[in-house]
């Protein structure tokens, strides 16, 4: 791709500090080098701490605040960037290089109306009137697929839904026409049905307008909808820049290759449920009913989130349930252990009562269940060394204390792979999956034959994710712990679960063995939900029909959650006069899943 | 597990210091702040005068060799005056700050831990007294019961007491909604034990910080009551009461007037800027 | 917002734009601060009255004679039970008739009456002073945080936030009025017949008060205004290339509007307490020093009274507060 013209946008030798005050600089961006050329989109992928950002930044003439740009050339067309008075910085950004944020809840003035600032850019710039303006951002809104193009300029961003907001932040970026367009991460925050629509519209307009963009992630799959070219960062360094194409299929750097091993579902891990007939289930739920706010004449709570849930765990066996945000899964975790009350239904553990609340719960009973949060940062006690707090469920369950509780600590830390010398380390002093790994030890010093995993892998790297991934198998085969895997991540699902659990809106609309994922029919949900993970090859996004993503973006409302079945809106064969009336029955199919639907399984078979 | 080898090897570590992280503006109001302690403690033993004799007929005479701060408005050493009003202006804002201290770190965890009923009934009292202006809630409380020491500490206490309420139920809820709390919560911890061993922990810098911050606020009001005549009686004597006495004074510029009204600011304001100069314990944001 | 939990990111939660949220909001802390003005009045009434002993003892003191004890219990309606006495003062209270002094015999609403005309004066004149001027610092100091000038301030505030008001006060006589001669040292409202006059005979205690309150509502100002600084829209609004200017003034100020609004209200509620010194060191004719000398003369129900308004005033100035902060937050005017 290196042409002999001298490329359009060129960086050579940037190299950024960080300062916190008084402590000496840390290096984070270390030499970087690329070069985009006219209509190209170059992606910087890398983990979090990578330098992924500061470097896009960069292109801007913006560090930020305890950051300094301390060498390089930046230059963009014919402007030297790095050069710029301060006052040439402020007419150039915005107007020459424009950036996509990537929580735009966060990035939109909450006080102000969107239309004003979408048009902000142009304005400041003197680039058109405002009547011109505005013109031109109802016209991108159209061509980034917004619904109500005319109307949603006069909403507040607190109105508009997070996907949505993403699309009206590319049209600000959009509007002053500018060289360069910097992408940092606009999905990610996004629901992965949310996500699809997003991606659509933003590579359409790429394509239309043949912009030259600099896309900023850490997920492959999405980047390779979109890029042309990546530049793989780690540490603040280059380690590999290629055609996505080669990429994909014959990465040199052995970083990438761990990268791609990462994002590619490995369901090595899995291994086959443990022979689950004779035992009975360690945990079986039914008619599980659980929200928040006191509860009505009913016995219903005000807000419920849950609605009659049923499941069984076996022994050392793992059930996965997924879901979207504000589907439940959470709260579900909440409630088994006993932190939010159930308001209706049965838990029994072992085949005796789990009381609904922890306080009435035996010593033995509370030792069975333990949960794991999914931010490691503000699950464990910063007040606390990692010795202390691995101490206190070993005195609280088993008495121990002295010699004996420090030897158990370091028995515990060891089966989470840590070394001991962390032991007088505080949380603050350890790396992300470091904290998660000396969560999982709290919760398996108790010597638990369920284990409650919220997200736990979530907030965590890739590549950190899937060794946490594999410890959990791990554990799993070796102390024959059982697990409730609550994710969001297909791919995480499929990895580890023997059973899986779909749930949309508090309901379970599909459960079954793990095959049930991979093999139609399904529940239209369970499509959706599927068809919306991007997949690690470039033609992805190409396939998906255009009739689907209007279904996924259209998101769950509040009206939504009162309806029989909740999923009728977005549901592309939902029939009028049954499934807005009636609730779904639960029925069994043929692959051994149970769906909730009205519609039958060869109907559901032809339609999908 | 190669992955897993890599994550354990790779331990960011980070300065715990040693030191207490202070500037050197802190180290040196750090130093003035345990200096005045101590002058409060043994000062009357080095006080040149007794304290209350008159030693000269020269009223609010300036600085001298054998009265350094000069004499007041009897003719009495002020050096030795200050010196034993130390005692009054520290020894009444200590357990006054340490009772507010004390009751509104009680109350704040009681509130945030116990909720509902209790946690409302004692916010509106709180709020109840947070809409007294302090100088004016203790000139009721004067009016009515005098200005004993007693009745001042009790005073100061109770009117500080909301403040520090405020803040430690903030911070208590902030920390209960934390996951930690919530783990300790399904491991079936009783709450007890959980504010004993979770959230207490937590929250000592912002309580120390709280204290300090009370204790100046207690030191200015038992001052600007002393002034206004309401304070401490004589024979007796706070650094506030100093300067009423001596305002005569002030016509001449005499350090009688001066120097207890410099003393209060000192004291107040190296307890500020010590403050000020703790290390806050946010990293910084990086990308 | 318990239902946010339901619905979150996925969906829109939208609720036809409705002004009744507002003004239910408005009206609700309207009324919780009525509810806290009648929990005040039974706390000022409590701690004068219902005192261990006898309150016409503590009042005329030990060398009372019997029949002056006698006639000041029936004054005070000493026979009557407690809570039938403090409802009668309550409506009095509410019929701004509330009693008389037991000094000079007089309607405590005359002594009142005219006293609180000349603090509100001192007090208005004060604010007009130090809200311009601790806008102006707080938010520079603020958008030039970490430079020399935020240093200066802060080390400045911090060390003025410590001084108690009446050493202000005497350093200010000290110099202005002893050394330099420029203004009176003691002030009469009376005096001010010309513009020139007012202005000197105010200079000193509206100077003092104003040194008094300022460093604290500039620090507020500037805390609240370094936390909307802080947020991702103002990176993306320098991103966008605004100039610093309008950067401040179009997407800073009106989403710190209602923190600015609370560190104001806040700081002149110390602008309560600093009165009472000041008022006293000029001997200044106003409702504190009116307080003050009813303490020292243990005149109980001219007490109450002042100490009710100065707990209104309190209450007032906390409402305006949340009452501009409700009406500057969009997600609250349009739902």
């Amino acid at each position: 791709m290196d042409d002999a013209a001298a490329p359009y946008v060129e960086v050579s030798g940037l190299c950024v500090v960080g300062r916190e005050d008084g402590a000496a600089p840390v290096p984070i961006i270390i030499d970087l080098n690329f070069a985009i050329a006219r209509g190209e989109v170059l992606a910087l992928i890398g983990e979090s701490g990578s330098g992924k950002t500061t470097a896009a930044l960069a292109l801007m003439g913006y560090a930020r605040r305890g950051c300094s740009i301390t060498a390089g050339h930046v230059r963009v067309g014919i402007t030297d960037v790095l050069a710029l008075p301060p006052h040439g910085l402020t007419a150039y950004r915005g107007r020459n290089v424009t950036y996509v944020a990537q929580s735009a809840a966060a990035s939109f003035n909450p006080s102000q109306r969107i239309m004003s600032q979408v048009i902000e850019p142009a304005l400041v710039h003197g680039l058109m009137s405002r009547g011109e303006a505005e013109d031109k951002a109802r016209m991108l809104f159209r061509a980034l697929a917004l619904p109500d193009p005319e109307g949603v300029g006069s909403r507040y961003p607190h109105q508009v839904s997070g996907g949505q907001l993403q699309r009206l932040m590319a049209a600000m970026a959009l509007i002053t026409g500018p060289d360069l367009v910097i992408l940092d991460e606009p999905t990610t925050a996004l629901d992965v049905t949310t996500q699809i629509e997003v991606l659509w519209a933003f590579r359409n307009v790429v394509r239309q307008l043949h912009t030259t963009a600099v896309y900023v992630s850490h997920d492959l799959p999405v980047v390779a909808q979109l890029a042309d070219r990546v530049v793989v960062l780690h540490g603040g360094k280059e380690q590999e820049t290629a055609p996505i194409a080669t990429i994909l299929h014959e990465a040199e750097h052995p970083y990438t290759r761990s990268l791609l091993a990462a994002a590619k579902p490995s369901s090595k891990v899995a291994s086959t449920p443990v022979a689950a007939d004779a035992k009975r289930d360690v945990l079986a739920i039914s008619g599980l009913v659980a929200g928040y706010g006191g509860l009505d004449a009913q016995g219903m709570p005000r807000f419920p989130v849950l609605h009659d849930i049923g499941f069984g765990i076996g022994p050392g066996s793992v059930l996965g349930v997924i879901g979207e945000s504000g589907c439940g899964k959470s709260t579900l975790a909440q409630v088994i252990a006993g932190l939010l009350p159930a308001a209706h239904g049965t838990m029994l553990l072992d085949g005796r009562e789990l009381p609904r609340r922890v306080a009435e719960r035996t010593p033995e009973q509370l030792q069975a269940v333990q949960i794991v949060f999914q931010m490691a940062d503000v699950a464990l006690n910063p007040a606390r060394t990692v010795a202390g707090i691995l101490a206190r469920p070993l005195k609280f369950y088993h008495g121990m204390r002295g010699a004996a509780a420090r030897r158990r600590v370091a028995e515990l830390l060891d089966m989470v792979h840590l070394s001991l010398q962390l032991a007088e380390r505080y949380p603050d002093e350890l790396s992300g999956g470091q904290k998660q790994r000396v969560n999982l030890a709290r919760a398996l010093a108790a010597e638990p034959k369920l284990i409650l995993c919220d997200e736990v892998t979530s907030a965590l790297d890739t590549i950190v994710a899937a060794a946490v991934l594999e410890l959990l198998a791990e554990l799993r085969r070796e102390l024959g712990v059982a697990l409730m895997f609550i994710s969001h991540d297909l791919s995480t699902i499929r990895a580890i679960c023997d059973q899986v659990m779909v749930l949309y809106a508090g309901r379970a609309v599909e459960a079954g063995p793990r095959a049930t994922l991979e093999s139609k029919p399904m529940h239209p949900y369970t499509e959706l939900l599927l068809a919306s993970v991007p997949e690690l090859r470039t033609d992805w996004l190409d396939g998906i029909e255009r009739a689907a993503l209007e279904e996924a973006s259209a998101g769950l409302t509040m009206e939504d959650l009162h309806r029989p079945c909740p999923f009728f809106r977005r549901c592309p064969v939902h029939l009028p006069g049954l499934c807005d009336v009636q609730p779904p029955p639960v029925q069994r199919l043929s692959k051994g899943a149970a769906i909730a639907c009205h519609r039958t399984e060869d109907e559901l078979r032809q339609a999908q | 597990m190669s992955a897993a080898q890599r994550t354990a090897v790779v331990a960011p570590v980070r300065r715990r210091s040693v030191t207490l992280g202070l500037s050197a503006t802190g180290c040196v109001a750090a130093l003035v702040v345990i200096a005045l302690l101590v002058l409060a403690v043994i000062g009357p033993m080095l006080a040149p005068y007794p304290p209350g004799a008159i030693v000269t007929d020269d009223l609010f005479g300036p600085m001298s060799r054998a009265h350094l701060f000069g004499t007041d408005y009897l003719g009495r050493d002020m050096l030795s005056r200050i010196l034993e009003s130390a005692r009054y202006t520290l020894g009444i804002a200590l357990p006054a700050a340490a009772l507010a201290s004390l009751t509104g770190t009680s109350l704040g965890m009681l509130a945030a831990s116990a909720g509902g009923l209790t946690d409302a009934a004692l916010s509106r009292a709180m709020d109840t007294l947070i809409c007294f202006p302090s100088i004016i809630f203790s000139l009721v409380v004067v009016a009515a019961c005098g200005s004993s020491v007693t009745v001042l500490i009790l005073t100061a206490g109770v009117i500080y007491t909301p403040g520090c309420f405020r803040i430690v139920r903030s911070i208590a809820t902030d920390i209960s909604a934390k996951d930690f709390v919530h783990a300790a919560r399904a491991r079936g911890e009783r709450s007890p034990a959980i504010v004993l061993e979770e959230i207490l922990p937590n929250m000592v810098a912002p309580i120390l910080t709280d204290f300090g911050l009370r204790f100046v606020f207690i030191v200015l009001l038992l001052s600007s009551l002393s002034f206004l005549g309401l304070g401490i009686q004589p024979p007796y004597s706070d650094w506030g009461g100093l300067v009423r006495e001596n305002l005569d004074g002030l016509s001449s510029g005499a350090p009688a007037v001066l120097i207890p009204a410099i003393c209060i600011a000192v004291l107040t304001v190296s307890i500020n800027l010590l403050i000020d100069s703790l290390p806050s314990r946010k990293g910084a944001r990086r990308g | 917002m318990a239902d946010a939990s339901a619905a979150t990111g996925s969906g829109t939660i939208r609720v036809s734009a409705s002004h009744s949220v507002v003004l239910g909001l408005i009206l609700r802390r309207t009324g919780l601060s009525l509810l806290l003005l009648l929990t005040v009045s039974i706390v000022v009434f409590a701690g004068t009255e219902l005192l261990p002993g006898d309150v016409a003892q503590i009042v005329l003191g030990q060398s009372a004679t019997p029949d002056a004890l006698a006639g000041l219990r029936l004054t005070l309606h000493l026979d009557q039970p407690a809570w039938h006495r403090y409802f009668t003062w309550l409506f009095g209270l509410l019929t701004l008739n509330p009693g008389e002094s037991l000094v000079n015999n007089m309607p405590v609403a005359d002594l009142v009456g005219g006293r609180l005309g000349n603090s509100l004066l001192l007090a208005s004149l004060t604010t007009l002073v130090t809200v311009p001027l601790a806008l102006l610092i707080g938010i520079t100091a603020a958008v030039w945080r970490g430079s020399p000038y935020d240093r200066t301030v802060n080390l400045l505030t911090v060390a003025a936030v410590s001084v108690p008001e009446f050493l202000f006060a005497t350093s200010a006589v000290l110099i202005f009025a002893v050394h330099l001669h420029w203004l009176p040292a003691l002030s009469y409202a009376a005096d001010a017949d010309s513009f020139s006059g007012l202005l000197r005979s105010f200079a000193l205690p509206v100077g003092t008060l104003a040194v008094a309150i300022f460093p604290q509502m500039a620090r507020m100002t500037r805390a609240a205004l370094i936390s909307t600084l802080g947020s991702s829209y103002i990176e993306m609004a320098v991103l966008k290339g605004v100039r610093p200017v309008r950067l401040i003034l179009r997407h800073a100020l009106p989403n710190a509007l209602g923190p600015i609004a609370n560190a104001i209200a806040l700081s002149l509620s110390f602008l309560l307490g600093g009165i009472v010194v000041v008022e006293s060191v000029f001997n200044y004719p106003g409702l504190a020093k009116l307080m003050v000398d009813a303490v020292s003369t243990r005149d109980m129900p001219l007490v109450q009274a002042c100490a009710m308004i100065f707990c209104s005033g309190y209450l007032l100035l906390v409402l305006t507060a949340d009452i501009v902060a409700i009406l500057s937050n969009p997600r609250l005017r349009y739902r």
